[in-house]
């Protein structure tokens, strides 16, 4: 996923269109939106950023589960939780450096960002993505040279989260 | 005691049952749209941008709403708040029945009746009216679809006052002031042609953080393209932090700007000669007019550098014709405000931006008949001239015009309509005379899908059903492509609630004025005029949106000749209209009032997630964003000693004072200035999420100015101590 902080508005639609799409509980976000400020006025500059899990790589959430309930979808980075097999331990939400996963879904497993996997499947796009009035959002496969996704990282300035803990993570911001 | 005690919704009457269970039981989830799943087309009500939706519903329960792909106003994407639509329908504090206002032993309080006794008592009363003081004393306050039914109830009855207070709160000078200038307005939404500006000026407009849909998607796609984006705000706004150059201009000196930027583009020959010399009317006395307006005197009003003032007129110069001075929306800031959007209109004529690409677009409808029925009956009475005959250039109501004309014995209006506008937070300052119109009047009718705080002054509650749950006109506005929308039911109403068409026939049937809505049921309006156009509600019903080919072009040919709708014929740089009513034919700069020492100007906005107060108590709007912060600077915060997030209170020169509400201490916002988003601090008790959280602004504005030209209530010359004795939440947060 490929988000320009050039164009986020900071609006909030990917986390309403995420909860609707997903049905997921009042309290509870897999996505959400960051905005930092930096400078002295008038001098200032201001970035948005919506966040989610960053379906890495090298995922700590997956290899510190006892379960094998978090897994990576399909040989992809996708990384989802499969409910039946989670006994709702929290060794990955302490293991996930970007505190991407929901505490508890009342069901009684530990929920998060699927990259609305169903969605992908159909050739779909993530509800977040899709919803997004300002286009700042793309999705794709970065093993495609010739995606939207991997032109963008080609061809702007980029960055990721926290690119220090090694687990490759793969949501990309444009600065 | 008062004739009119204020009543709250009680909570027998007004709320609905409890937010349905969770989902629970088996640890194995079915993939989202793995059930049985059904869509309905819609156009979206959660603000005024229109946009065409798909609702879809999964296994009978409702899942989504979706921008539609074909429509202009969304481009297949909803905003955060049409994304959110289901909470308005799923609102447990929603409206539910009819509500009549009953005497109760020293007190009164709303009973809940049956539709006919509801209806049958406003029929009774408006009667009542007619007879003893004429046909011509009701006023209709609307703002959404379903009030042109009352409009049109209340024209056969005899009364032909109306205002949206999308007029004098909002859009009415930039409408006047385009008006005056080029013989027609900016419309909604709005004719900028962003998508294709090299150049985009915005003057205290905060597109981003006010959603309006597709000029949010076509100013991001300028951004895309590589535009240069130059913001004038006090604030650092989403806008301005997008752009190449931030003006932070000081509050209330936009005009000096305006007329500097003037001046250089005349006196350095940057402006459309040919343009000018083809189209424009008055130039010579414009040239003479701005030459005191040079950037340095500017600078000493804006705080703005000369340097910077003519090299942004010189980029503005250098993307012209596409360059777009934007006209912004809700411009009622200062009382100047039709002349500060002349100032704006008459630099995209020198610009040469209105009529060609990436200035202002020509706007088309599709021709859509109207239903055939009896023509209204002519008025008896000259309603304007009554109640705002001083403002001889404006043809729709003035709102605050007509609340003023609702006080006392003699008042001229004796009943109100109410759709789907809430006065009290509407209208700056106006919270006495609200009250005291609701003392005089004799009928006061409320329609809406929700308590709020105009329901508690009136006679009658009538509970509308949301936009989810009924048909409404088709959409039909004029823009880039003429398109047509429909909006019917994905649902039964609620409980019963009742569409506004549906009111609006019963209680012409009761007063006698059936004929004057002449169809058994609102398809049959739609379905004939559907095919009149070559479509049907069959049709309409299957593809939800249809556009139509155009008939004129979207831009001005190359020395196309043009009879523009002016006294003139030509764009009338000098006004011959103000002229003539006595108003400055050429805009004036009036240097803004200063806040006394230890106030602060008191500015306002808007937030993505909400609209005005309308959306607060939506579960998933609330969700997102619960309370309005009070943006303060850190040297301001010093002083108060306030820290991020601790509460304080706003207080105005005549010791009002606000709800306690959250401070957030931030750069981006002057040291002279505080910042609110406008629609918080609501006092209604049944809106149970969003009652006694965060503050309201407009109950705090005591220097409300108005408009010379159109009558508009300026919101910006308000200011606000901070105090913060017993801020602490007086509780809602729950």
């Amino acid at each position: 996923m490929v988000i320009d902080t050039r164009t986020c508005i900071g609006c909030g639609d990917c986390v309403v269109a995420c909860k609707n799409e997903n049905k997921v509980p009042v309290g509870l976000n897999r996505d959400w939106v960051v905005e930092a400020t930096r400078g002295e006025y008038p001098n200032l500059e201001t970035e948005f950023r919506s966040e989610r899990c960053n379906h890495c790589s090298h995922a700590t959430c997956v290899t510190s589960c006892p379960t094998g309930a978090s897994h990576h979808w399909k040989d992809s980075n996708i990384v989802l939780v499969a409910a039946e097999k989670c006994t709702g331990c929290k060794a990955c939400i302490a293991a996930c450096p970007y505190d991407a996963r929901l505490i508890m879904h009342p069901d009684g497993y530990v929920d998060k960002c699927t990259f609305c996997h169903h969605r992908v499947d159909q050739g779909l796009d993530p509800a977040c993505v899709s919803s997004c009035p300002t286009h700042c959002m793309h999705f794709g496969n970065l093993d495609d040279r010739d995606s939207v996704v991997s032109r963008l990282l080609r061809e702007r300035r980029h960055k990721v989260l926290m690119p220090e803990t090694g687990n490759q993570p793969h949501v990309y911001y444009l600065t | 005691m008062n004739r009119r005690e204020f009543l709250k919704v009680s909570a027998a009457l007004g709320a609905g049952t409890a937010v349905p269970a969770m989902l629970g039981g088996c640890a194995t989830r079915p993939l989202p749209g793995s059930g049985e799943v059904t869509t309905t087309p819609t156009v979206c009500n959660m603000c005024f941008w229109q946009c065409a939706g798909t609702l879809y519903q999964e296994d009978g329960r409702p899942w989504k709403v979706v921008g539609h792909p074909d429509d202009p106003h969304c481009d297949g994407r909803l905003c955060t708040r049409g994304t959110g639509g289901i909470g308005a329908y799923d609102d447990p504090d929603r409206l539910r029945q009819p509500l009549l206002r009953v005497a109760d032993g020293d007190g009164q309080r709303f009973e809940a009746v049956s539709w006919d006794e509801a209806l049958d008592f406003i029929a009774r009363r408006m009667t009542a009216i007619g007879e003893q003081h004429g046909k011509d004393r009701l006023a209709l306050f609307s703002h959404g679809d379903g009030g042109k039914h009352f409009q049109r109830l209340l024209q056969a009855f005899g009364s032909h006052a109306y205002a949206h207070p999308s007029f004098a709160q909002c859009r009415g000078p930039r409408e006047t002031a385009f008006g005056l200038t080029y013989g027609e307005g900016v419309g909604s939404p709005d004719r900028t042609d962003m998508a294709n500006s090299r150049c985009i000026v915005l003057i205290g407009s905060h597109l981003g953080e006010n959603l309006h849909n597709s000029q949010v998607q076509t100013f991001t796609r300028a951004i895309d393209n590589g535009a240069t984006v130059i913001t004038v705000d006090p604030r650092f706004s989403v806008a301005a932090s997008k752009s190449q150059h931030w003006l932070a201009i000081k509050p209330g000196t936009d005009m000096a700007l305006l007329l500097a930027w003037t001046n250089v583009l005349v006196n350095e020959g940057l402006y459309d000669r040919d343009y000018v010399a083809r189209y424009c009317s008055g130039f010579d006395k414009l040239t003479a007019h701005v030459q005191p307006y040079n950037p340095e005197w500017a600078y000493l009003e804006t705080g703005i550098e000369p340097a910077v003032i003519r090299a942004t007129a010189r980029v503005m110069a250098g993307n012209a014709p596409a360059t777009l001075v934007h006209p912004g929306r809700h411009v009622t800031w200062y009382g100047d405000d039709t002349q500060r959007s002349r100032a704006i209109a008459i630099l995209n004529a020198l610009l040469g931006s209105w009529g060609r690409p990436g200035g202002f677009y020509r706007q088309e409808k599709v021709k859509l008949p109207a239903f055939p029925a009896p023509p209204l009956p002519k008025p008896s009475s000259d309603w304007k001239q009554t109640v705002q005959g001083d403002f001889p250039l404006v043809s729709t109501g003035i709102s605050n015009r007509l609340v003023e004309h609702s006080i006392g014995d003699d008042a001229f209006i004796k009943g109100w309509f109410v759709y789907a506008t809430n006065l009290p937070l509407t209208l700056p300052g106006a919270t006495e005379q609200i009250k005291a119109a609701a003392e005089s009047l004799e009928l006061m009718v409320v329609v809406d899908t929700m308590p709020a705080e105009i329901t508690g002054y009136a006679d009658v509650v009538l509970p509308e059903c949301t936009y989810l749950e009924r048909y409404d006109d088709l959409r039909n506005k004029a823009e880039r492509t003429p398109t047509l929308a429909l909006r019917m039911p994905a649902f039964e109403p609620r409980q019963q609630s009742k569409p506004a068409w549906w009111m609006a026939k019963q209680l012409a049937e009761k007063l006698g004025l059936g004929r004057y809505f002449p169809w058994p049921d609102y398809t049959f309006v739609l379905d004939w005029q559907l095919k009149q156009v070559g479509s049907s509600l069959a049709e309409m019903q299957r593809l939800g949106v249809k556009r139509f080919a155009r008939k004129t072009r979207p831009y001005f040919d190359d020395g196309e000749a043009i009879r523009f709708n002016t006294p003139s014929g030509r764009i009338e740089l000098w006004s011959s209209l103000l002229a003539e009513v006595g108003q400055d034919p050429l805009p004036r700069y009036t240097p803004p009032e200063r806040p006394p020492p230890g106030f602060y100007h008191l500015n306002y906005g808007r937030a993505p997630a909400h609209t005005f107060g309308r959306t607060i108590n939506n579960p998933q709007l609330f969700e997102l964003m619960p309370e309005n912060t009070v943006w303060v600077h850190p040297s301001a915060a010093a002083v108060h000693g306030l820290v991020s997030s601790g509460y304080v209170r706003m207080e105005n020169p005549n010791g009002r004072r606000s709800n306690g509400v959250r401070v957030r201490v931030t750069e981006r916002i002057r040291p002279d200035s505080i910042f609110i988003v406008h629609g918080f601090g609501h006092s209604d008790e049944r809106q149970r999420l969003a009652r006694g959280v965060g503050a309201d602004d407009a109950a705090l504005m005591h220097n409300v100015k108005i408009d010379p030209v159109m009558g508009g209530t300026g919101m910006r010359a308000s200011f606000v101590r901070l105090v913060d004795d017993d801020a602490a939440p007086q509780g809602g947060l729950t």
